[in-house]
């Protein structure tokens, strides 16, 4: 681009500080912004915001380099983005990306000579059910065939903008199986709220503390006692966050939440506003739903028409509280709710030290609720209905229903709804899984399950999730399964504390070294001790995490590696051959004694 | 009536407010860390100083002391994870030990001998990274960050100059300058910074003072770290 | 170990300076009694060109070329413990700074910039050995078995060393015997 074009910067950038104002939390949605308008963050316009934000050109740098979806070069007029996940892989996703890229003359990661098109993978994007997918300027492509890549490349060529795509390549199904007490009987807007105030808030969270309600986001805190901590916190303002940066790879169940449920979500923030005195809720949007943003603040805007957000919310005086969408930018960190803080707050996401915790000191350092969507929708239910409605269902510690994203080798891969308590071996009935060899349960960061464990139950007292499960059958390659999350938690480590930084970095190199064939029984001892180093010295879950497939991998599924390893005691660390490319490069040589064997 | 938990079996009291590290620091007990530092707010990220309390590992630095807690600190078994984050911390960056003024007086490397590492045991990285020579009285070599804040925190915090800041993600993490060049020598850092002289290892070095102090003289030739820590907290 | 049979010890200087072999000869006057017990296999001091089968191999240096990778090799499979001696073979040293320059850079700043070489060309002759496009320590190439860090160590810290190891103790370093510089 032509520096003279970033002369008349303050006038393009004029509609965003309009749209956003000027606080310094307000960064990262400024800077997305940017990002659309140039297809980068130009220098100048660092300069700009720098000085309308007041605050250092250092620090708004350092935001864009956090970020996946910001950059300080241009990413082209079209970035296609494929969905890295291992279901999309399954589905054929390197095959087609390296397709696409021949036919577009391209290398993955760089950009054309004109400045038309970039391409690249991305950490999964949340249409595992519809994959293989990709994100093209952020919005999401689904169901990704040679044809579709076909028609992907004309439209880049005639430099079509996205916005006149065909919109079948944007369908984004819902894919709803089985329905329990969430996806089945329709609320209708405003009834859990009056129910609220029917019963009186105390009254409201004793419900919820009966209904042993525990967020859903996977770690499984009793609602209600967060509730009440963040109740009874000083400050001068509280807040409510919902958590919908679903980045965990195989989860889309709050995708679908968002898109046909969102009043039940945001009537429950509504009402946890109500009980722990927030006037102002935020729901943090992973950058990668940016296109259900739309449909949402319409919701939004009808529930104001309604008289459920805004002022004196159903008449009650005093009663005001409204919501915010606010649009995460690629960083899987920032599902760690102090990470998401700091982003909500305009920062880069990395996470707090805890204690405090958010319902003491959360966004902008007052008392605040974070929760995830699955949590708010609960909670709706069951101010709606009561405790006891709600614990008819699920186990003695695990009360209720759970939503499962349920992908990879299955015939019908969808959402469906359980009670808590549910037996592997029951879903893969369901949805049409056969021959089942391994199952990850609620990701990466979770449990990777072999067939002796498929009585296994999914609840708290046993195998908890976030809502993830992908299906491997006996044909798949689990070390690819482990290699696969070794990468995604080297891409996404955020960098602050050492053992995960380095941990996932060295991680990911052993991993690559046993699937190239060069592996021993002291390289599995060494990811053995790493795994051990990564979850018990890491500073958030994402470290914690880091090595669970790796390490479910090395005690359950010895046939995925066993065959590949050297029967040496040991391997050098690199492929010496390789070392000697450039030297033979530089001199011409190819003899015998210019190569190891 | 005063508040106290047990380090190691010692028992060791504490104010309200304190950290673990506070009240062991205050103690006389040393607790290995690198981005700890007592004069600033603590900032947690080099987990060297995590503890056992309980039986759950807590980073020492940023964990509030509580009555009653049982810690253990010196066993073999974190010391052997602790030099395990030292071995990480060795290949993440280039550190030339031979090669760096600082050696001898590097925290780094004398916590390394505390924990008796005798070689960086993981592959190498060997970052490519820069030397900024720019500033008249001082070098930032960021061969040798080890991302402790440190710096980012004095000048912040001390200097109220916010020179430093730490840019990007995960492994590409890395300390930045707060100019429009990215050079040292357009800010108006000075010798006389506190961040100039924070640096646990040999990244910020002020000029022409470079190997002033013979070898055998140096801090940690002759005393273990654990034992200069207990006689006063230096820099 | 029988007092009749001595132990066999081999030692080479790869991507190194030779300063970790000098200090080894500083150990002087206490290298008699050591001689009692060591007979020297391949070691630059004999002149003995292919390693023997050896009790102990000790390499100072990093590996920076074909040739390296060889002898390491070779050291690796005729040697019962093989030891890690110095900065160089430990981390890489002094000459793992040319980690972060480009090897064509290095070729022609040597080759073709340097003064006084004109006409000069980049050597292809298959006798020279091949540079890596990084010098590397020597356990990520082969097993290693113990470290002896120092640069280099002192006659003293490599006394103490040896003398452990061949008495069959697990070499114990004090504070002010380990160091990295």
């Amino acid at each position: 681009m032509d520096s003279c074009e970033f002369s008349q910067i303050e006038q393009q950038l004029s509609p965003v500080f309009e749209q956003h104002g000027y606080e310094a939390q307000k960064l990262l949605q400024i800077l997305l912004d940017v990002q659309e308008i140039y297809s980068f963050i130009p220098d100048e316009a660092i300069t700009y915001i720098a000085n309308l934000l007041s605050v250092s050109r250092v620090s708004v740098k350092a935001v864009v380099d956090f970020y996946s979806f910001l950059s300080f070069k241009s990413v082209g007029e079209y970035r296609v983005l494929f969905s890295d996940n291992i279901t999309d892989q399954m589905l054929g996703k390197n095959e087609l990306m390296q397709y696409f890229c021949k036919k577009m003359w391209l290398e993955p990661g760089k950009v054309s000579e004109d400045n038309l098109l970039s391409v690249d993978s991305t950490s999964c994007t949340g249409m595992c059910d519809q994959g293989p997918a990709a994100l093209v300027n952020g919005w999401p492509l689904t169901n990704l065939d040679q044809q579709r890549l076909d028609l992907i490349a004309k439209l880049i060529r005639d430099r079509n903008p996205v916005s006149t795509w065909p919109a079948m390549l944007f369908e984004v199904k819902d894919n709803i199986y089985r329905s329990e007490i969430l996806l089945g009987k329709p609320s209708v807007a405003g009834a859990a709220i009056k129910a609220t105030l029917e019963r009186g808030v105390a009254a409201t969270l004793s419900e919820i503390e009966a209904s042993k309600l525990r967020g859903r986001g996977g770690a499984g805190y009793s609602t209600a006692n967060k509730w009440s901590s963040c109740r009874t916190s000083p400050g001068t303002a509280h807040y409510i966050v919902c958590n919908a940066d679903e980045g965990e790879p195989g989860t889309f169940k709050d995708r679908v939440l968002l898109n046909s449920y969102a009043d039940l979500v945001l009537e429950g923030m509504t009402i946890a506003a109500k009980i722990i005195g927030a006037t102002q809720g935020f729901l943090y949007l992973r950058g990668e739903y940016r296109y259900l943003r739309r449909k949402l603040e319409e919701v939004l805007a009808q529930r104001r028409t309604a008289g459920l957000l805004g002022r004196s919310i159903l008449g009650e005086l005093g009663f005001d509280f409204d919501i915010e969408i606010h649009l995460g930018a690629g960083a899987y960190i920032c599902g760690e709710e102090s990470a998401l803080i700091e982003s909500l707050e305009g920062k880069s996401g990395r996470p707090r030290n805890r204690p405090p915790f958010p319902v003491t000191h959360g966004y902008l350092d007052q008392p605040t609720v974070v929760d995830n969507v699955e949590t708010f929708a609960c909670v709706s239910k069951i101010a709606e209905y009561d405790s006891a409605w709600f614990t008819a269902l699920g186990t003695a510690q695990s009360s209720g229903s759970k939503i499962l994203s349920i992908s990879g080798d299955c015939a019908r891969p969808g959402i469906y709804e359980y009670p808590f308590g549910v037996a592997l071996y029951e879903i893969f009935d369901d949805c049409g899984a056969e021959d089942v060899h391994a199952v990850q349960v609620s990701g990466p960061s979770g449990t990777l399950v072999s067939c002796k464990e498929f009585r296994r139950r999914i609840c708290f007292e046993d195998l908890p999730t976030a809502g993830a499960l992908i299906i491997f059958n006996r044909e798949r390659d689990i070390l690819q399964v482990a290699l696969n999350s070794a990468h995604f938690f080297a891409y996404e480590s955020c960098g602050f504390c050492t053992p995960c930084r380095v941990g996932t970095q060295l991680q990911k190199k052993i991993i690559d070294k046993i699937s190239d064939g060069y592996g021993t029984a002291y390289d599995l001892e060494e990811l053995k001790y790493i795994g051990h180093i990564m979850r018990t010295m890491s500073h958030c879950g994402l470290g914690h995490t880091a090595a669970n497939q790796v390490i479910d991998m090395l005690d359950k599924f010895p046939d995925a590696y066993k065959n590949k390893l050297k029967k040496l005691v040991f391997e050098p660390a690199f492929d010496l051959d390789r070392a000697l490319e450039k030297a033979r490069k530089i001199t011409g040589r190819d003899d015998k004694l210019a190569h190891f064997p | 009536m005063s508040k106290n938990f047990t380090l190691d079996g010692k028992v060791i009291s504490f104010k309200d407010g304190q950290t673990i590290m506070d009240a062991a620091l205050t103690a006389g007990v040393y607790i290995p860390h690198l981005c700890h530092n007592p004069k600033f707010i603590p900032h947690g990220s080099c987990k060297l100083c995590i503890v056992n309390v309980n039986g759950r590992n807590m980073t020492s630095c940023t964990m509030p002391a509580g009555n009653g807690m049982v810690i253990e600190n010196n066993t073999s078994a974190l010391n052997d994870d602790r030099k395990a984050l030292v071995q990480m911390l060795f290949v993440e960056g280039n550190h030339t030990c031979p090669s760096c003024e600082a050696s001898g007086n590097c925290k780094l490397q004398a916590t390394a001998y505390y924990l008796e590492m005798l070689s960086p045991h993981y592959t190498h990285f060997y970052p490519p990274r820069t030397v900024d020579a720019s500033h008249p009285d001082i070098f930032l070599d960021l061969n040798r960050c080890i991302l402790c804040e440190l710096c980012v925190r004095a000048s912040r915090d001390v200097d109220g100059k916010n020179i430093f800041k730490i840019s990007g993600r995960g492994i590409g993490s890395h300390l930045v300058v707060n100019a429009e060049s990215g050079k040292l020598g357009d800010t108006n850092f000075a010798v006389t910074d506190k961040a100039a002289r924070v640096c646990p290892t040999g990244a910020i070095l002020i000029k022409r003072r470079g190997y002033k102090t013979p070898i055998g003289h140096r801090i940690y030739d002759h005393k273990k770290i654990n034992e200069i820590q207990a006689e006063s907290d230096h820099e | 170990m029988s007092e009749d049979r001595k132990i066999k010890l081999a030692t080479c200087s790869l991507a190194g300076c030779f300063g970790c072999h000098m200090s080894l000869l500083d150990i002087d006057e206490k290298l008699f009694p050591l001689l009692k017990k060591v007979e020297f296999d391949r070691t630059p001091f004999t002149d003995i060109k292919k390693c023997g089968s050896c009790d102990i191999g000790i390499v100072e240096g990093g590996v920076s070329n074909v040739e390296n990778v060889h002898v390491l090799k070779e050291f690796r499979k005729h040697c019962k413990v093989l030891v890690a001696m110095g900065a160089c073979a430990i981390t890489g040293g002094v000459p793992s700074l040319r980690n972060n320059i480009d090897l064509w850079d290095c070729f022609q700043e040597i080759y073709l910039y340097e003064g006084g070489l004109e006409g000069s060309q980049i050597p292809n002759d298959p006798e020279l050995p091949l540079p890596l496009d990084k010098v590397y320590p020597v356990y990520e190439v082969v097993k290693i078995d113990y470290f002896l860090p120092g640069c280099p160590p002192s006659a003293d810290t490599i006394w103490k060393f040896l003398t452990d190891l061949i008495a069959g103790r697990e070499p114990k370093l004090s504070y002010e015997m380990l160091h990295y510089d």
